[in-house]
């Protein structure tokens, strides 16, 4: 199904739309697992997240909904914007839309699709605390040209 | 914890203390556990090979936290990264030094801020660049006392 979006330029026509949000409640040991994952040892991370740390809230079901829309992929980068800090305690706000798709052919991948995504983080408060644009680069695996 | 670092301390074309970092298999099956990032080519070493791989290879994302990183050590307490961008330009292998590194390209002031910009990469032993981005911190000026 995923190939024949990205076959038919279908995936263009999906530019807009708002894929699942999510809510998720901050506690110490998920920013603990951060930091210890990443092998920070700033002190400042006790109280206040590291700006980044709001890209990992659900990413793995964010992941699914990219399974699903673009099949094969990789990822091809992240602009990151921060507002204010996220704390223990916080709960933050993920809604995600496709908010860009573009197809280009490849020498190696033949024929590819960059989507961008962008994720707008909001606490408790409904204040903006940060925002996130992932591009991910899906591609057909079988089409895959060597050299 | 590094001392505070002021706007006038930075030059432009400066470099930011580099931070190398030592991804291992065992760093990057945490970072799967953190992040909710379970693809099998991060810790899989069969898996990669058969997705043609030379080895399971360094998550993007956990590359641009280690550049996240390289900038907060940098800017101190009380300063704050305002962007980061990353674009993932090759592949970094656990049990190779993974050497985050940057470079000052202006400071401005707007609205009574402070801020600089900078070119950030990560990069590895044979000196390619593997990841490439930006970033804009705001950082506290002398004198201005809180």
């Amino acid at each position: 199904m995923a190939e024949d979006l990205l076959v038919s330029g279908e995936l263009k026509s999906k530019i807009g739309v708002e894929l699942i949000s999510g809510e998720y409640e901050i506690e110490k040991g998920m920013i603990q697992r951060f930091v210890q994952a990443v092998d920070d040892p700033n002190p400042l991370w006790q109280d206040i997240a590291p700006p980044l740390f709001v890209v990992v809230l659900g990413f793995s079901e964010f992941d699914k909904q990219m399974a699903k829309l673009m099949g094969a992929r990789l990822h091809g980068g992240t602009e990151f914007e921060y507002f204010k800090p996220v704390r223990p305690g916080d709960v933050i706000t993920a809604s995600r839309k496709i908010a860009d798709v573009r197809e280009r052919e490849g020498k190696k991948l033949g024929k590819m699709a960059f989507v961008t995504f962008e994720i707008t983080y909001k606490n408790q408060n409904g204040e903006l605390v940060a925002k996130c644009r992932q591009t991910a680069i899906g591609y057909k695996p079988h089409e895959e040209k060597n050299g | 914890m590094a001392k505070q670092l002021y706007y006038e301390d930075v030059d432009e074309g400066g470099d930011i203390p580099p931070l190398v970092k030592h991804p291992t298999p065992r760093q990057l099956v945490m970072w799967a556990g953190a992040s909710g990032d379970y693809h099998e080519i991060h810790y899989n070493k069969e898996f990669a090979l058969s997705r043609g791989l030379p080895d399971i290879i360094v998550h993007g994302q956990l590359a641009c936290c280690f550049l996240g990183q390289l900038i907060t050590d940098w800017i101190g307490e009380e300063g704050v990264l305002k962007k980061l961008s990353c674009s993932y330009r090759g592949m970094n292998f656990p049990g190779e030094d993974l050497i985050c590194q940057g470079k000052v390209t202006g400071k401005y002031v707007e609205d009574g801020g402070h801020y600089i910009e900078c070119n950030i990469w990560a990069g590895n032993p044979q000196g390619e660049k593997t990841v490439l981005g930006t970033a804009v911190v705001m950082l506290p000026a002398r004198g201005q006392g809180q």
